[in-house]
């Protein structure tokens, strides 16, 4: 089982509290999920988490395969996909596939197997040779996801990957992403789609730089006597 | 044209190369109104945006606004029109003030008008940062706010809003409607874009696309109705370990359509009859509900 644990966690952005001490543990098997409005610490939480920022105090623990890891050390069983994805304008959909293979180092048969398993299922293979420069939106973002989903990692980090995506394609995505976390996959996802959040298996409600609410979201929705999800951020 | 119409598009066609991204649209914008562009990523809406503001050229097809044709006069409409992009909307590395000073000048405004205005346009959004701030530092929601009010400094009656509340919290994205309501409330027409379906329902009338061609239009009430004409049912079950398997055995003669809805079902009752028995003999269920249809589910029943 892939977890990972975060303990006491402070992280300050320039100088306002980000994260003031946060606690939690993400377990495999359900997609995790971190809601919260914009401000609420998501993406610092998640930046900490995939080694991008050194949290100041606290600290955060791997474990794959019955090891132990250190930030450091887990860094290369793990994903992150932003969420402003940096894309290069001038290479196609299907040349950024063989960009990111390469830097995977997936063999041929893998490549193929998943490259066309993401096409078919984020809708792109008509766009397969269509410039990054020239894709909408929407399509945009989905091929920045497909690039990290590439590697197949064992921790996936997700900050706000359906933003911009069209209803049609956000249940697609959820399907996809569902299917690597019965996988096997640790999934953990930000999102400020409170239909999103109903669709974790677990939920960690994040207010101000601290956990608010954690657990089953219809658990939460009981236990806080809420007729709304997002009626959690007025309790 | 009537002076109802302050958007009129007939047979729009723009291709890049032999690709159609819209593909032969027409319709029009009334004066005032809420307009809702919805559609399918890649759909062409933010095309069909570029070609009305006049950064576009039709491959074939016209495009009026006021009247005016858009290919032949655009240095004209310019001062009417207001575009917040989908992609780029302010300088992050300068200040709220420097990006309105900014945008101000591109209009040719007066430094003096820029400042009023600036003081304006913080009151109706309701700016608890100061002026100065850089725009990196703010909350997602208040730097789609500064945006708007970048598109309105040179007071525009017409303004496109390309997603406009993209990644914004759920409780921002209320009060950003409310200063849509606000303009549109004054004579604005706005023209708005969303993947949020629970936005599409403030506007006062849809423009639904997929793959460049326009596949409903309506009001918000008029779509649900003429494609839902039933109510839905949300299935609370006693084991919610059931469901999956539930699904699977859905009879397809009385649902047309079940998803997983917190730990239950939502489903569209095709026969009012069978389902009564179905719920009759499940000992599983709980509870049944009836849920109105939405715009979502339009969405995805038409788009796809
Ligand atoms: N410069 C271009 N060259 C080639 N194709 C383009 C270009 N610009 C846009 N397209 C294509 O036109 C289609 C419509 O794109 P558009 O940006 O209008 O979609 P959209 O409806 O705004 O989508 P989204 O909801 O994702 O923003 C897409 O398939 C896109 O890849
Ligand atoms: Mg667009």
């Amino acid at each position: 089982m892939n977890n990972v644990t975060v303990t006491a966690v402070v992280k300050h952005m320039k100088k306002t509290p980000a994260l003031s001490g946060v606690s939690m543990t993400f377990g495999g098997g359900v997609i995790n999920g971190i809601v919260g409005p914009n401000g609420a610490g998501k993406t610092t939480l998640l930046r900490c988490m995939a080694n991008l920022l050194t949290p100041e105090s606290g600290t955060i623990a791997f474990e794959t395969g019955g090891q132990k890891l250190t930030p450091a050390q887990a860094k290369k069983f793990i994903a992150y996909f932003p969420q402003e994805p940096s894309l290069y304008p001038d290479l196609s959909c299907a040349e950024h596939m063989q960009f990111f293979r390469a830097l995977y180092s997936l063999n041929a048969a893998d490549f193929k197997k998943r490259s066309d398993g993401l096409f078919a299922a984020t809708g792109m293979g008509r766009f397969r040779a269509r410039k990054a420069g020239a894709l909408s939106g929407g399509m945009y973002k989905k091929l920045g996801l497909m690039c990290v989903l590439l590697n197949n990692p064992e921790f996936l980090f997700l900050d706000e990957p359906t933003i911009g995506v069209d209803p049609v394609s956000r249940r697609e995505l959820w399907e996809l992403i569902h299917r690597f976390s019965a996988g096997g996959m640790n999934v953990v996802m930000s999102t400020s789609y409170m239909d999103e959040a109903l669709r974790c298996g677990r939920v960690f409600v994040l207010n101000s730089g601290r956990l608010i609410a954690a657990g089953a979201p219809h658990k939460i929705m009981e236990d806080f006597k809420l007729k709304k999800f997002e009626d959690i951020f007025l309790k | 044209m009537s002076s109802k119409e302050i958007i009129r598009v007939e047979n729009l066609t723009v291709a890049f190369g032999s690709f159609k991204a819209v593909d032969g649209i027409s319709f029009d914008v009334k004066r005032g109104e809420i307009f809702g562009f919805l559609g399918a990523n890649g759909a062409g809406k933010t095309t069909t945006i570029r070609t009305i503001c006049g950064l576009l050229n039709p491959s074939s097809g016209k495009v009026f606004v006021d009247g005016k044709d858009v290919s032949s006069d655009t240095t004209a409409l310019k001062p009417h029109i207001g575009y917040m992009s989908q992609k780029f909307t302010l300088y992050k590395d300068l200040t709220i003030k420097e990006n309105m000073e900014f945008a101000g000048a591109l209009y040719n405004m007066k430094a003096a008008d820029i400042k009023k205005k600036i003081k304006v346009l913080a009151d109706f959004i309701k700016l608890e940062f100061d002026e100065n701030s850089i725009v990196a530092d703010l909350p997602g929601g208040v730097k789609q706010m500064v945006s708007l009010c970048a598109t309105l400094l040179h007071e525009p009656d017409l303004v496109f809003l390309d997603e406009p509340t993209a990644g914004v919290s759920p409780q921002t994205r209320a009060d950003f409607w409310g200063l849509i309501k606000d303009l549109s409330g004054r004579g604005t027409t706005v023209f708005v874009t969303t993947h949020y379906m629970d936005e599409a329902s403030y506007c006062g009338r849809i423009v639904l696309m997929s793959a460049g061609k326009i596949v409903a239009v309506g009001t918000p009430e008029e779509l649900v109705e003429n494609n839902f004409p039933k109510p839905f049912a949300e299935l609370v079950f006693k084991d919610a370990r059931a469901v999956e398997k539930i699904k699977t055995e859905i009879n397809a003669s009385v649902f047309a359509r079940a998803e997983n809805y917190g730990a239950g079902l939502r489903a569209e009752i095709i026969d009012n009859g069978r389902f009564k028995i179905f719920s009759a003999d499940n000992k599983n269920i709980f509870e049944i509900k009836t849920s109105a249809p939405t715009l979502e589910d339009v969405f995805l029943k038409l788009v796809s």
